[in-house]
């Protein structure tokens, strides 16, 4: 039995920019797992993700939100990237807090799914809970992971650590 | 320094599997993770996961949040653990669960957090959240994953089991 939580690879933003890649992502772990910290610098807008810079209609998600009085569910089928939180607020002093479990990414043999917890930390903009689950239907193991806004830029100050998980 | 360390693993074979078991589970951790990435050969969209410990399916209860994408579900079930697809959701799709179980050796009440989906890019598929509870003091030696219409595990499911120790 061995230690298994290694740390990949971590980023802060040292300026606003469109999008964040963790390329060159090792086959040698079973699962991976994202902490995100985040901001934007527009209006409000959602975190995407891709693999292996793969711009097909290959994703899909699910998504659950709650906010203490409702809640509510969203689901998509063949889009062209799927998401790890569906809204993240411009407030550099609250980041949006979302943690992003991708299971067996690196066999060769099953579509990829993730699972994605988020808060919505501001106080004027939504704020509340958040699941995504995700699917990306290609059988390759992921190489490379992109995230991006749907609008506006990751902003400054906004970190990303890639873990993965080895099973040894 | 905290650690996260693979226990036992089970990838399933060619034949299938009516279930998935860690048994002789030490009690030398402080909590333990289930991760699994699954599918389920019943002729039907999704196939419905049961825990059970120490061999028991019994005294379990629980509390689940399920969405499909257009209608969200809260209830309880007692034993249920989350969804994975089945036979006739998308080929080479397989769900994938996260269930966390603290203090699984202590002397109390054992309580469970599992995180599934079942997303396959069809119509039906369902994203859990479940906060499950064992009535039970005894340590947890054992942990099934058994299927809730009699399915089997397909080939190339896989679980892992971790213990993480605070020391």
């Amino acid at each position: 039995m061995s230690v298994t939580y290694d740390k990949i690879q971590t980023t802060t933003l040292g300026s606003a920019q469109a999008s964040v890649t963790f390329s060159a992502i090792s086959g040698s772990y079973t699962d991976l797992v994202l902490i995100s910290n985040v901001d934007i610098t527009s209006a409000g807008a959602s975190i995407n993700i891709r693999f292996n810079s793969d711009t097909g209609n290959n994703y899909s998600y699910i998504t659950i939100y709650g906010n203490g009085i409702a809640h509510a569910t969203n689901k998509a089928t063949n889009q062209n990237k799927s998401y790890i939180a569906a809204y993240v607020a411009p407030n550099t002093s609250l980041e949006t807090v979302i943690v992003t479990n991708i299971q067996n990414y690196s066999n060769t043999t099953t579509n990829k799914t993730l699972i994605s917890r988020s808060n919505r930390a501001s106080a004027s903009n939504s704020p509340g809970a958040e699941v995504l689950s995700g699917l990306w239907r290609n059988t390759s193991a992921i190489t490379s992971i992109t995230l991006a806004a749907d609008s506006g830029n990751i902003d400054t100050g906004s970190t990303f650590t890639l873990y993965g998980i080895k099973a040894e | 320094m905290a650690t996260y360390t693979l226990i036992s693993s089970v990838t399933v074979g060619s034949g299938g599997a009516a279930n998935i078991e860690f048994t002789s589970i030490p009690s030398t951790y402080t909590d333990l993770v289930l991760k699994l990435s699954g599918r389920s050969n019943r002729s039907a969209t999704t196939e419905f996961l049961s825990i059970n410990f120490n061999s028991s399916a019994s005294n379990f209860s629980n509390i689940y949040l399920e969405a499909t994408g257009t209608t969200v579900y809260s209830g309880s079930f007692a034993g249920y653990i989350g969804s994975i697809p089945a036979a006739t959701a998308t080929a080479n799709t397989f769900g994938s669960f996260e269930i966390y179980i603290p203090n699984y050796a202590g002397s109390n009440s054992k309580s469970i957090s599992s995180d599934s989906v079942s997303e396959n890019n069809l119509n039906l598929a369902y994203s859990d959240l479940i906060a499950g509870l064992w009535s039970q003091t005894a340590a947890i030696t054992s942990v099934k994953l058994v299927t809730n219409n009699a399915s089997n595990f397909v080939q190339y499911s896989t679980a892992y089991l971790y213990g993480i120790s605070n020391a």
